[in-house]
């Protein structure tokens, strides 16, 4: 199963993106989220990430959705100190749409990048139809 | 000239007081195309850096460089945490056991620290960040170097082409980064990354005319 990192320079908003998500995968996707800096302030930690992707490191892979661009640059850090373990993909989809739709692909057993693709539907979700 | 470990050390430690100093300058030119934490972040990432010093003050100058590379990495939540971080570690890189530096070392170090910042950030040259200052500060040095130019008024040369680099970041219209996300009204301010790169170019200067004495 793919399971997926959540990233956000606000911890409160990584954790409340992962349970958000985790409703709607249930128990059988593996969500984690890496917020904030060490000292828990605004910011992302390659550190968390980095702990974050070993503790859900899975032989199908890892989608990691973000924030802004900035936490790309860390998780890309993480993922080259962590090696070439297993596939880790960076999302480019918005991130609460996009957890949101990646956890519902990913308990369907989707492969990571079928996972992936379905994260990015949320580019052209409408909310608001006038 | 000899560069030693000594006067690495020196360099890291005025880095550091120079960024304490314009921490709230940092902050300010953050807030507008930011999310005014530059001073802040960098603060706290030196600051770490200050306390790790010491374990690694009998190491070779590589080592040292990817010390604080690394501390930044960890300690600094913005962006400038990935990108300070890797060029002081591509720099530490090139840098491997070596004690002393020549002047030559020195540019090939902040030629690889240059090139660490465009690889992270995928960024180039007129997107209003700090390549735009570290840039043609590099660009000064290699040409001197091809030159047989003395290094010391090469050095002045370039960190006065950080300067003029920083300050031509104000009219820029940024395309990376967080100020991106404000297109137009990008334009009109200074970028912090570019005035930060300056502070430790200013710095590297001060060391080096100080081991000149």
């Amino acid at each position: 199963m793919v399971s997926l990192l959540i990233v956000s320079h606000s911890a409160q908003l990584a954790a409340g993106v992962r349970e958000f998500a985790s409703q709607v995968a249930g128990d059988t996707v593996q969500i984690l989220d890496a917020g904030g800096t060490d000292d828990g302030s605004l910011g992302t930690s390659i550190n968390r990430i980095q702990q974050g992707l070993e503790q859900i490191a899975s032989p199908d892979g890892t989608l990691v959705l973000v924030d802004l661009g900035s936490a790309v640059l860390s998780v890309e850090m993480a993922i080259e100190a962590l090696g070439d373990v297993n596939r880790i993909y960076i999302s480019d989809a918005p991130l609460v749409e996009g957890a949101y739709l990646a956890a519902l692909e990913a308990s369907a057993e989707a492969t990571l990048e079928e996972t992936a693709a379905a994260a990015l539907q949320a580019r052209a979700m409408v909310k608001v139809r006038r | 000239m000899r560069i030693t470990v000594e006067h690495v050390i020196k360099f890291v430690e005025g880095v550091a007081a120079r960024i304490k100093e314009h921490r709230d300058e940092l902050v300010q030119l953050d807030s507008p195309i930011g999310d005014s934490d530059h001073g802040v972040n960098m603060d706290r990432g030196f600051t770490t850096v200050l306390d790790k010093l010491p374990t690694v003050a009998d190491k070779d100058i590589g080592t040292i460089l990817k010390t604080v590379g690394m501390t930044l990495v960890s300690t600094v939540g913005g962006a400038s945490g990935p990108l300070y971080g890797t060029a002081f570690i591509r720099a530490g890189m090139a840098l491997t056991d070596r004690y002393e530096l020549t002047p030559a070392e020195v540019v090939v170090a902040l030629e690889a620290a240059l090139e660490g910042i465009q690889a992270r950030g995928k960024a180039q040259r007129g997107e209003k960040t700090m390549i735009d200052a570290i840039g043609p500060g590099v660009d000064v040095l290699k040409e001197a170097q091809a030159n047989g130019e003395e290094f010391m008024s090469a050095m002045r040369r370039s960190v006065a082409a950080v300067e003029e680099g920083m300050k031509s970041t104000i009219p820029m219209l940024a395309t990376k980064g967080r100020a991106s996300y404000l297109g137009q009204r990008s334009i009109g301010h200074q970028d912090p990354g570019a005035t930060s790169s300056f502070y430790i170019a200013q710095v590297m200067l001060e060391t080096v005319e100080g081991i000149h004495e």
